[in-house]
Parts: C-alpha cells; sequence; structure tokens
C-alpha cells in the first residue's frame, strides 16, 4: 500500500511538471492501393488511430499492446521517421510534425531510438567506433572532430563495453553486446528523449536483465525520457511509471504502472493481464484466465465503434454504435481509487478476480 | 537419479534419453552442441526443457526425433529408447514409420513448418494417406475433422485455403491438428508458441494441454519461458551448454532451486517486490560452444565457483527424490534459496 501512494505522490509531481512531449490525435494510415499505372486508393491501414498522451521530463511510459497494435508506427511517429497523417506532436511546445530541414535537425538531436533487432540494426560493414560516432557526423557540434574518439569510448564504457573494442565489427559481438552498442549510439548526442521500441526482445532472459539494469542506471545518470515500447507486461511493469495499453491503432487504457497492472478496467487491459503465464507454479490453480476467443480484426477494415468489441465478453449494441473515449469512466469519477484513471470502455469496471502477477 | 525414478515408479518411461551427446563439425571447429543429456517422459506427462539459446534444448530434440541436419551434425554416442526400443540403431524405414504416427513433433515457426504451395486440408490429409493408406477423398474428410478438433472456425470451407491465408495462431493450430493427427504418443513441442502474442498463446496452450490430457500423450515442452513451464509443466530441466544442470518436479524447483544457473534465471525476471530495484541478473555471456569451460561450464558466471568448479566437472547429484542438481555446492544453494 505504501508503494501505491508512493506511486500515486509520483503521478502527481509528474502532472505539475510540464510534459516534454505532448501527442495529440496522432493518425497513420496507410494508404492500399490498386491498379499498375492509375494507382487508385482503395483503402487504408489504420496503423494508428487518435493516439494522444503525454511523457514527462525523468519519466519512462510504457506501451505494451499485440502485434500489429500500431505501437512501432507510433514510434517511428515520434522519431518522425514516418509522417503522420494527422494530429500533432509537441517537444515543448513545437509540433515536430510539421517541422522539417534544419528545425527538424535540432528536434531530431534530442530524440534518440534504440532499436529491437542488434543483428540488423547496426551496419556490419563499419566498426563500432564508426556505429557510435556517426550521429556525430550529422551534428558536429556535439563533439568536435578531434573530440570524437574520446567520446565514442566513453559511451562505450558508459554502457559497460571496453572501450579498446573500438575497431571491432558488429559480429565479434554477441546479440547483449550489440543491445549496448545500440544504446551507446543513441546516447552519442545527449538526447532528452530515447524511443525504445522491444529493446530485449530478442536477448536471452539473463542478457535482458542485464540491459535492463543497465537502462535504469542511464536514465538516472542523464536524466533521460524513455517510451518504452514492449509486448513483455512484466518487463514494461518493472521499468515503466505509466503504462499505455494499445488495440487496433487505438489506447485503450493508461495509467500509473500500478494503475494498470492491479486496477485495470478496460476488458482488454484484463484479458492481456490474465493471459500472461506466470513463473510461480502455485498460482496455476487459484487464477482466473481469460481465454479470448479469435484474432485481432484486420486494422484495413477495423470494426465500428468499440474495436475490441468483437473478442469482448462485455460487448453490447452500443460498442458498436459508439467509439468509446479514453476517459476516467465515469462509474468512478471523482472517487479516490486507483481505478480512477483513463479507459476507453463504454462498460469498464474493475474485475476483481483478475489481479495480475506480471 | 535414473534408477531412483524408475524405481519408485511402475510404468517404463515412454521416452528415455540416455547420455546423448551430439556435435556439429564446422570449418571452426567441432561445437560440442549436447554433452550427455539424459531425460524421460511418461505417458500423460509434460516435462519441459528450459534453456537459453545455444543450450542445446532443440537439437537434443531433433537427434531424438532423426530430423538433425546432418553433416553437420552428428550424434556421437547414447541411446534414445521410444518404448524400450533404441531410435538411433533403428533402421530408417521402421524409425520413420515411427515418426509422426508414435512420436510427432511442434516447431515454433508455423510458416516456415508448413508447405507454402499445399493446402492446409491437403497437409493435413498427406498424413493419413501415406501412414494409413486412407484415399485422398477420406484423408479429406479426417482432415477437416482434425481441423474443428482444433477449433479453427469454418474448417470446411478453409480446408483448401493455404497456410499464408491464416492468422499466426491458426496456423499453429495447423501445426498442432498435423502432430496429433495419427494419435502418437509422444509430442515434442519445440517453443510452440514464442511466436504467438500472449492472448493468443493462451488459446493454443490451453488446446495444446486439453488434447494431451485427451490423448493420455507424452508431452516434452522445448522453452525458454519461465512464466509457460510453470503454468503447464510437471517436471523440469534446465539445460546449460549442452548439458542438463538440474531436474525437478515444477513446484520444487520454483520454491527452491537447487543449481545456480536455475537460481540466476528466476532471479532475473521482473517481480513486483523488486519494482524500481535493480534486477538480479547473472553475469556475463553462455560459453561458445566450441571452447566450453572446464570444470562446471557455468563457474565463469557463477557467484558460487570455487577452485574446484574450475577443474572437476559436476556429475548430477542427488538432491531429493526425482530432483538433481550438477552443482558442487548445491546444498548450500538449496539452503540459500530456503
Amino acid at each position: 500500500m505504501a508503494e501505491l501512494s508512493k506511486q500515486a505522490g509520483k503521478a502527481e509531481a509528474a502532472g505539475q511538471r510540464e510534459p516534454i512531449l505532448q501527442v495529440r490525435n496522432l493518425v497513420k494510415h496507410f494508404p492500399l492501393t490498386q491498379g499498375l499505372l492509375l494507382k487508385k486508393q482503395v483503402g487504408a491501414v489504420k496503423a494508428v488511430d487518435g493516439i494522444s498522451f503525454d511523457l514527462y521530463q525523468g519519466e519512462t511510459l510504457g506501451i505494451v499492446g499485440e502485434s500489429g497494435c500500431g505501437k512501432s508506427t507510433v514510434a517511428k511517429l515520434l522519431m518522425t521517421l514516418e509522417t503522420a497523417t494527422s494530429g500533432e506532436v509537441l517537444y515543448k511546445g513545437q509540433d515536430i510534425t510539421k517541422l522539417s530541414g534544419r528545425a527538424l535537425k535540432a528536434v531530431r538531436r534530442n530524440i534518440q531510438m534504440v532499436f529491437q533487432d542488434p543483428y540488423t540494426s547496426l551496419n556490419p560493414r563499419m566498426t563500432v567506433g564508426d556505429i557510435i560516432g556517426e550521429p556525430f557526423e550529422i551534428h558536429p557540434e556535439v563533439a568536435p572532430k578531434g573530440d570524437r574518439r574520446k567520446r565514442v569510448q566513453e559511451l562505450l564504457d558508459v554502457v559497460g563495453l571496453n572501450p579498446e573494442y573500438v575497431n571491432r565489427y558488429p559480429h565479434q559481438f554477441s546479440g547483449g553486446q550489440r543491445q549496448r552498442i545500440g544504446i551507446a549510439r543513441g546516447l552519442a548526442l545527449n538526447p532528452e528523449i530515447i524511443i525504445c521500441d522491444e529493446p530485449v526482445s530478442a536477448l536471452d532472459v539473463s542478457v535482458q536483465a542485464q540491459v535492463i539494469n543497465l537502462m535504469e542506471r542511464l536514465q538516472d545518470e542523464f536524466n533521460l525520457s524513455y517510451v518504452f515500447i514492449a509486448h513483455d507486461l512484466s518487463i514494461v511493469r518493472h521499468i515503466s511509471d505509466r503504462v499505455g495499453v494499445m488495440y487496433l491503432g487505438k489506447m485503450a487504457e493508461i495509467g500509473t504502472d500500478a494503475e494498470i497492472y492491479e486496477h485495470p478496467t478496460h476488458p482488454y487491459t484484463q484479458a492481456l493481464l490474465s493471459a500472461v503465464p506466470v513463473p510461480d507454479p502455485e498460482a496455476r490453480e487459484g487464477r482466473e484466465r481469460i481465454i479470448l476467443t479469435g484474432d485481432v480484426p484486420s486494422p484495413a477494415n477495423p470494426p465500428s465503434g468499440c474495436r475490441f468489441r468483437t473478442r469482448c465478453w462485455k460487448a453490447e449494441d452500443k460498442c458498436a454504435e459508439e467509439v468509446p473515449l479514453l476517459a476516467v469512466p465515469t462509474l468512478y469519477q471523482g472517487k479516490d481509487t486507483p481505478a480512477a484513471h483513463a479507459s476507453a470502455c463504454h462498460f469498464a469496471e474493475e474485475k476483481p478476480s483478475v489481479v495480475s502477477a506480471a | 537419479m535414473h534408477e531412483a525414478q524408475e524405481a519408485t515408479d511402475t510404468a517404463a518411461p515412454l521416452l528415455d534419453v540416455r547420455d546423448l551427446h551430439v556435435e556439429f563439425r564446422t570449418r571452426d571447429g567441432v561445437a560440442k552442441a549436447v554433452n550427455g543429456v539424459s531425460y524421460s517422459v511418461r505417458a500423460g506427462e509434460t516435462l519441459a526443457v528450459l534453456g537459453e539459446s545455444g543450450s542445446g534444448k532443440s537439437v537434443t530434440a531433433q537427434a531424438v526425433m532423426g530430423i538433425l541436419d546432418s553433416p553437420p551434425g552428428h550424434v556421437t554416442g547414447g541411446e534414445v529408447l521410444f518404448r524400450g526400443q533404441d531410435l538411433l540403431t533403428m533402421g530408417g524405414e521402421t524409425r520413420r514409420r515411427l515418426r509422426g504416427a508414435k512420436i510427432s513433433m511442434i516447431f515454433q515457426d508455423a510458416l516456415s513448418a508448413l508447405n507454402p504451395v499445399m493446402s492446409v486440408g491437403a497437409q493435413l490429409g498427406e498424413m493419413f494417406t501415406v501412414h494409413d493408406g486412407m484415399t485422398r477423398r477420406d484423408s479429406l474428410a479426417k482432415a477437416v475433422q482434425m481441423m474443428e478438433r482444433v477449433r479453427i472456425p469454418a474448417a470446411k470451407e478453409r480446408a483448401g485455403d493455404y497456410p499464408h491465408q491464416f492468422s499466426g495462431g491458426m496456423r499453429q493450430r495447423i501445426m498442432i491438428a498435423m502432430a496429433l493427427a495419427l494419435e502418437p504418443d509422444l509430442v515434442i513441442a519445440d517453443e510452440p508458441t514464442t511466436a504467438l502474442d500472449v492472448t493468443v498463446q493462451a488459446q493454443v496452450m490451453d488446446l495444446l494441454a486439453e488434447l494431451q490430457r485427451e490423448y493420455h500423450m507424452g508431452l516434452v515442452l522445448i522453452t525458454h519461458d519461465l512464466g509457460v513451464v510453470a503454468d503447464v509443466a510437471d517436471r523440469i530441466a534446465v539445460m546449460y551448454a549442452g548439458r542438463i544442470v538440474e531436474t525437478a518436479p515444477v513446484h520444487d524447483l520454483y520454491a527452491a532451486p537447487a543449481h545456480p544457473y536455475t537460481a540466476g534465471l528466476l532471479g532475473s525476471i521482473p517481480r513486483l517486490d523488486h519494482k524500481g530495484k535493480e534486477l538480479h541478473a547473472i553475469k556475463g555471456l553462455p560459453p561458445s560452444l566450441t571452447d566450453i569451460p572446464a570444470g562446471c561450464p557455468f563457474n565463469p558466471r557463477c557467484p558460487r565457483a570455487q577452485a574446484i568448479c574450475r577443474t572437476d566437472r559436476p556429475p548430477l547429484f542427488d538432491v531429493a527424490p526425482g530432483r538433481a542438481s550438477a552443482c558442487h555446492f548445491w546444498k548450500e544453494t538449496l539452503d540459500d534459496a530456503g
């Protein structure tokens, strides 16, 4: 309980601060075309369809969801690697989706990314020194030419690799070490925000823990803000201050980690948490598992109204007609309960038997 | 430890792997992937083989199934007894008849395990035409039945579809249907749900467990996921660098591991009461299989390592009935955990 109030206190403190990143109604539709010469748009994959959230200085926002929910597209939009169809991404009040040229370059310095696959995200023909030092080519103001080698070695040291390895190639390193190289590259320009897209999911359990520890240490040391995108719910819980749950291009529920994991009110979050295998055989019997039927619908043709309704056990006619808004459920409005956090469900309610051990 | 187990059990094991050795002869040297693995599975039992990449868990399964890539892989020693018959010395044709009919396998990646240019109905039906000599017409009807068994909606209409037309979860169901088509006694599932999303993983694991109970099969579940193991396994064998380092009934192992590597694995999972603290990571990296450390292969990463660990390879010590640990200091490890 003390833990809980501490978490709530942290969230409140965060509320008073100015968010470093504000995402408002972000939309990304990928057009589906037909015909060879006269490409006619016949539809769109609605990968991200109206997402809003804030990121505060020094905090970790976890984003969870299954494959195809649009979480990686969100990462690319935040990095401006994809152009948003509509919506805003405000970095310190400035909309980065509208920027270009020099202004965009300046912002990009402060938002860096760590990728999922340490085997394909590093150029095999470049030495580690060149990989980590490459950001300095684009932003020479960060490290003058003579200083670069020293900076690279410092960065290697910071992420726990031997600084003498600068002349080695990526294939000479293990998966965990490569991910450290990727993190060093992300840190090179002293960014304020790091977007991590499944940074540890390609790693073995024992190595995963090393990388997570490293990321937490770096966050404290450099006051970094993380957007931590992953499908592993227990890792997200471990590292995040707040967590957002995505389903089919929409945010289903968002709140502090304790609110989401212990008091989920959206049926999808409840099902997701109940489906996570718990590493404790004693929990095998007592747990109620919600086994969802069917698969996630195609984002090219999402269901009307609430997108989760086709798999939801609470679905009624209203769910097909009205899109539920992401807001504190009326049931809990004005109440001092951890269930009073934003949830996009017409029938949002706590389900007492679903307490996660994730 | 095997003697102890067999004495307490009246039923002989279905599968008994004894001191299996597999190596890969490559240009860069000989990689010793499996170095004396022994395990047994009884009918109706689920044995989880837990290990990280490179621990030899999948290679062991491939050697058991007889689908090892050879060359470069070679079984260099040991026995694989299925109902008392050694599969390794059996003739190719006899072994082929057993495969699929008595022992079958479920792979991790259904998309690459299924034939992309054959409809799923025809692929499933092939099981019956080849092994049971059924006509194509009958086999197709059986295939649809199997698809219904694994709860594929509109099975009859979808039997003519190709693998790419199904979702990941549905493809995995088709592979399960294929593995169980001839009601085998033993199924080896190699990371059957690793490629799937959590909610779909739960569906598929549930289905597999239900069918196992129904057919009373022995199941070898190969995985790296400590959560999945805790959910379904009866017994666990933990592998490291081609060896089994600990075997135990599932409840005992999670309650108190008797090997520092198992303890390390359990410690590296994020837990509720650890929020905000450092995870207990295992330091270092798994060894290269071409250059396994002398003594205990885990000694360079082990917090307990002493001089003896660098020189003497620990055998599997009996810890309790049905439990064994390959650690010189299993007693201390167990005491610390308990």
